[in-house]
């Protein structure tokens, strides 16, 4: 329960807030990226607004020993810009002006009566696989 | 499409925001949907437990019914073509897990904790997706 309600509560509240926000709709986020075009600026108040709770959150972490029902705060600590940031970011940006989903939304939009978010998120898992693959082969090339 | 007032877009924001703070303050993890569903699915290592991350997943499409139901069904409008969609995926799925996040994680945890990583990544995902859709709309389709 320690772990499963924190995780449950925080998805249903975050899928809440994606489908208020329009943000599922792949329409509208493409009409965001489009800067040149007839630009609907709803994604940067959605982004601006979730800073704030998010930001409060992470000042209030500062003043407590460690999180209500965990040992310790997990937050990754590489402080690295390398190239697999990098290139992974520019890859993950090209999918997502493709076609206007990223993880969330696409997750989120599988209830909503379209197939395409199923299709996506299908490949986008098999997306995931590749990389695992692709990171073992590197491995064990290096050990090679 | 209709506008979506930014009243609307700023109350959904705050939910999102609110959920994050939520799992970071209780749990003391991020929320990456990335990072949360390559756990879930077990083709990630490490990160959250995996009861955790596959409750976080499953929560999304229940919110989503949720506002569906009790506010305003939402209308997806999807023009891409399945080989599109498939190559976006591949695309996603494998630049996430490289990058180590997405919109969430990156842009509405990392950017609010002030990670320099995260503030790269979003401002390198945005440019590229932008640059995507431009070339789409204005120098393909245009």
């Amino acid at each position: 329960m320690r772990k499963l309600l924190p995780g449950l509560t925080a998805g249903i509240i975050f899928g809440a807030g994606l489908v208020l926000s329009d943000m599922v709709n792949p329409a509208r986020v493409q009409a965001f990226l489009d800067v040149a075009g007839a630009w609907d600026p709803t994604l940067a108040f959605v982004m601006g607004a979730a800073l704030l709770p998010s930001a409060i959150a992470y000042l209030v972490r500062g003043r407590i020993a460690r999180p209500v029902f965990a040992a310790r705060f997990f937050i990754p600590e590489n402080r690295k810009l390398d190239s697999p940031l990098l290139i992974g970011a520019a890859m993950f940006g090209i999918g997502w002006g493709l076609v206007g989903f990223c993880p969330g939304p696409a997750i989120a939009g599988l209830v909503l009566g379209a197939w395409q978010p199923w299709l996506f998120v299908v490949a986008m898992l098999a997306g995931m696989v590749l990389h695992r693959l692709f990171t073992s082969n590197q491995a064990s090339a290096r050990k090679g | 499409m209709e506008p979506i007032a930014p009243l609307v877009a700023i109350s959904g924001g705050l939910l999102i925001g609110i959920a994050a703070a939520l799992l970071l303050l209780l749990a003391g993890r991020i929320a990456g949907v990335s990072g949360m569903l390559a756990t879930a699915s077990t083709i990630g290592a490490g990160g959250a437990p995996r009861s955790q991350a596959v409750a976080f997943v499953a929560g999304l499409p229940l919110g989503a019914t949720l506002i569906a139901f009790l506010v305003r069904k939402p209308d997806l409008i999807v023009t891409s073509s399945v080989p599109l969609l498939i190559i976006a995926g591949l695309l996603v799925g494998f630049g996430t897990r490289l990058g180590n996040g997405c919109t969430s994680g990156h842009g509405v945890c990392g950017i609010a904790r002030l990670s320099h990583r995260s503030i790269a990544a979003t401002a390198t995902f945005m440019a590229s997706a932008a640059l995507v859709v431009f070339i789409q709309r204005h120098v393909v389709g245009g």
